[in-house]
């Protein structure tokens, strides 16, 4: 990994409440790589993942305590608006959540219109939809209701209203684990070549799913990060017992 | 160590690895039996390791089943993937010394249907350490060894030069005379063989240490790697 | 054995009584709408909708100004009563978890349970008493005052319905709060608040008491929300009340006006709805 260091996480703590979600992480995550991060439920991952775009902060009561870098500038500073944070730093999640007020044009530009960003929509919504690999499926029904898409397809939709807003991280939540194989095969071939653009961190419970799309995989385990290696690495020669034991199946 | 989750996967695992050593122990029949027909010039026996070698084939046969389907439906990561690599390969290795003891029993067959050639103690010091690497190699596996399977690796220098000792005492025979060529040739394909079974028991210990250690001690030259 | 056919008697006993409640609670509204209909119905003619009411004795005229009136007082209600109702709605549905919140939801409580001649009274001393005059105004400020409650706490309703994912999805953009709340979250109540809406419009359409000294009545058209006002509701009351034949059955018409507008609204927002939940799925 030659790549410049994108995402510079150190000693990150997270609380929800008194429950210390996440325990003194640190990774780092290369430009243009993808992060996948496997562990069991209620390892941390999720709230690891929030803590990158600041998003934990929508949850009363929790906080994070550490050092997140993005491109060497401190996430956590005092000066950062956590709004304009998340505009660096997308999100997609693991329940595909289209706005049903609009139509399938306005929520991939919905993040410019709210925002008053002044772009070529027009432009915008060919080049997202057709980076989300939905463009052919949904270019004669862009008026439509993105209710009537199938659940892959309406992530795409989100995956496209993500990319609308020019990110420069890509975070995913299982992004796939409400969809079908072949729906979760197109995800993941998405990741493919959003990786040329973008850097992905990828949580998901689906340990195959790291392996096929990832560069890195983090193993989180009670909060804390157990091991972070090369995917290939983690998959054939885990360092750590508990690593082991979890790619394995020998948990609980 | 703590088992698997799912109990099933673990009895897959358990019983593959007993069908190895099922299978490991009847190559290391076939080695000794043809081995004692030369020695004792027992040609039924040297027929006999010959039949026996096709329950090793189908042994190799279903283990080589039992490996694709582990892939195909469990997805084995970590040490259980390398386990199935290296079943994969040792599976191999053993079929292929089970043949050499066939063609070591072929060569027994023609040798005992004349008298025998001077003596044999060179040749069975190379068939004994033959045997032993084969041994240790398999214990290496079966208890997970890499120390062990790093004195089969040592111990392969000691097989070749035991085997060139051999190879120059029946060059002199040969030269001694002409009559003895026919013979002497046959002993040297049975060293030749108990050479190459002692190689084969190399692999399986390089493969050992792989599945250990997950670091492959193979070819260190061609690779660009220092020898430790 | 026994057992069994004791349950069957009390299921089938039960069955039966429940059905007789059915009909004994159907049987006042049905003979309600009949009643209404059958009186009201000899008096309806086009020039009942576009008349002034006549002086009494002189027979014909009608309520037209009145249905206008009623018009304009719960436009003004609307106007008054919607931006507040959906606005607290908002708010206590996203910050409404807090002490204010909980003292907003508690107050709205008690606010929907005062009896709509307090609200009236209310009205008459905020708006009438300072303005010296009944008004138009008067009486959409006393609607207003009845819709708000029932405006916020379905408008709150509505929006907690809407899945925090579609929330977090807006912010995820880097979205400011406030634009998701009102552009995505409120949006997407949207369909559902108007169904509610038209339902507290329906209701508000058929108060008299809180109109009786606010907006008064007129004998005459009347644009000017600074004025005294007819409404359906108070014209049906003076119809009503008066010692006249022809008044009576002018109030009984005039009710079943008010019936007709009040059950459009209801079949306005059982459409909306139905649309709503047809395109979801």
């Amino acid at each position: 990994m030659t790549a410049a260091v994108k995402i510079d996480v150190a000693r990150l703590d997270a609380w929800f409440g008194r429950v210390h979600a996440v325990k003194g992480v640190s990774i780092q995550v290369p430009e243009r790589g993808v992060l996948a991060v496997i562990g069991p439920s209620g390892c941390g991952k999720s709230t690891f993942l929030r803590c990158l775009n600041r998003m934990h902060e929508l949850v009363p009561g929790a906080r994070a305590a550490g050092r997140v870098l993005l491109d060497g500038d401190d996430v956590y500073g005092g000066s950062v608006d956590p709004v304009l944070l998340r505009r660096r730093v997308g999100m997609v999640f693991q329940r595909p959540n289209p706005f049903p007020a609009m139509s399938i044009r306005d929520n991939v530009i919905a993040g410019l219109k709210l925002n008053g960003l002044p772009r070529d929509t027009d432009e915008v919504l060919e080049r997202c939809l057709t980076q989300a690999a939905l463009w052919d499926e949904v270019k004669d029904r862009l008026g439509g209701s993105p209710l009537a898409l199938s659940g892959g397809q309406q992530q795409r939709l989100c995956i496209a209203r993500a990319l609308a807003v020019e990110p420069e991280v890509l975070l995913m939540d299982e992004p796939a684990s409400a969809l079908d194989p072949i729906a979760t095969a197109r995800i993941e071939e998405l990741i493919h070549e959003l990786k040329e653009r973008y850097t992905i961190v990828l949580v998901t419970h689906n340990m195959q799913q790291a392996a096929r799309t990832s560069d890195l995989t983090a193993f989180f385990y009670l909060g804390e990060l157990v091991e972070c290696g090369p995917t290939e690495q983690i998959f054939t020669n885990p360092k750590e017992s508990r690593t082991e034991d979890y790619v394995t199946g020998k948990f609980g | 160590m703590p088992s698997h989750t799912d109990k099933i996967y673990e009895n897959e695992l358990r019983e593959l690895r007993e069908k190895l050593l099922a299978m490991g122990a009847k190559v290391e029949l076939a080695i000794a039996s043809s081995v004692r027909a030369l020695v004792e010039r027992d040609t039924a026996l040297a027929r006999k390791v010959e039949e026996d070698d096709t329950e090793i084939n189908r042994e190799e046969v279903d283990i080589d089943d039992c490996c694709r389907r582990i892939l195909a439906l469990r997805q084995p990561a970590g040490s259980d993937l390398r386990f199935i690599t290296t079943a994969l390969k040792i599976v191999t290795d053993l079929e292929r010394m089970g043949d050499l003891a066939v063609n070591i029993a072929e060569r027994v067959v023609d040798l005992n249907a004349a008298p025998q050639l001077g003596s044999y103690a060179d040749i069975v010091k190379l068939a004994d350490l033959a045997q032993a690497q084969l041994k240790h190699a398999l214990d290496a596996f079966v208890d997970g060894n890499p120390s062990a399977a790093q004195v089969v690796l040592k111990g392969d220098e000691l097989v070749d030069a035991v085997y060139l000792k051999v190879f120059n005492e029946l060059v002199g025979l040969m030269l001694e005379d002409s009559k003895n060529i026919r013979r002497a040739t046959a002993l040297m394909f049975v060293a030749k063989h108990l050479e190459r079974l002692a190689d084969h028991a190399t692999n399986v210990a390089e493969m050992v240490i792989y599945m250990v250690k997950g670091t492959d001690v193979r070819h260190p030259h061609s690779r660009g790697l220092a020898e430790e | 054995m026994r057992r069994f056919r004791l349950r069957k008697l009390v299921n089938v006993t039960m069955t039966v009584v429940c059905g007789l409640a059915v009909v004994v609670a159907l049987v006042p509204l049905v003979s309600l709408l009949w009643l209404v209909i059958k009186k009201g119905v000899a008096g309806l003619s086009p020039e009942f909708f576009t008349q002034l009411p006549t002086p009494m004795g002189v027979p014909g005229g009608g309520v037209g100004n009145a249905i206008v009136g009623t018009l304009m007082i719960v436009a003004i209600a609307c106007a008054i009563g919607l931006p507040v109702g959906i606005g607290a709605g908002v708010y206590l549905a996203e910050k409404g978890d807090g002490r204010l919140g909980r003292t907003v939801r508690f107050t709205s409580e008690v606010l929907a349970g005062v009896p709509s001649i307090v609200i009236g009274i209310v009205a008459w001393g905020l708006v009438v008493l300072p303005m010296k005059r009944f008004s138009a105004l008067a009486g959409g400020v006393a609607l207003s005052l009845i819709m708000i409650p029932t405006v916020a706490r379905a408008s709150e309703e509505l929006i907690r319905l809407v899945p925090r994912s579609l929330r977090e999805g807006a912010l995820a953009l880097g979205v400011p709060e406030w634009k998701t709340s009102l552009r995505v979250v409120l949006r997407t109540a949207l369909g559902g608040i108007a169904t509610a809406v038209l339902l507290s419009v329906a209701r508000v359409m058929g108060e008299t008491a809180p109109l009786l000294f606010t907006s008064l009545n007129n004998q005459y058209w009347n644009l000017a929300p600074d004025q005294p006002t007819a409404s359906l509701t108070v014209e049906i009351y003076d119809y009503a009340i008066s010692p006249f034949r022809d008044w009576h059955q002018k109030a009984w018409t005039a009710a079943l006006v008010l019936l007709l507008l009040v059950g459009l609204l209801n079949l306005g927002a059982r459409v909306l709805s139905r649309n709503r939940l047809g395109g979801a799925s």
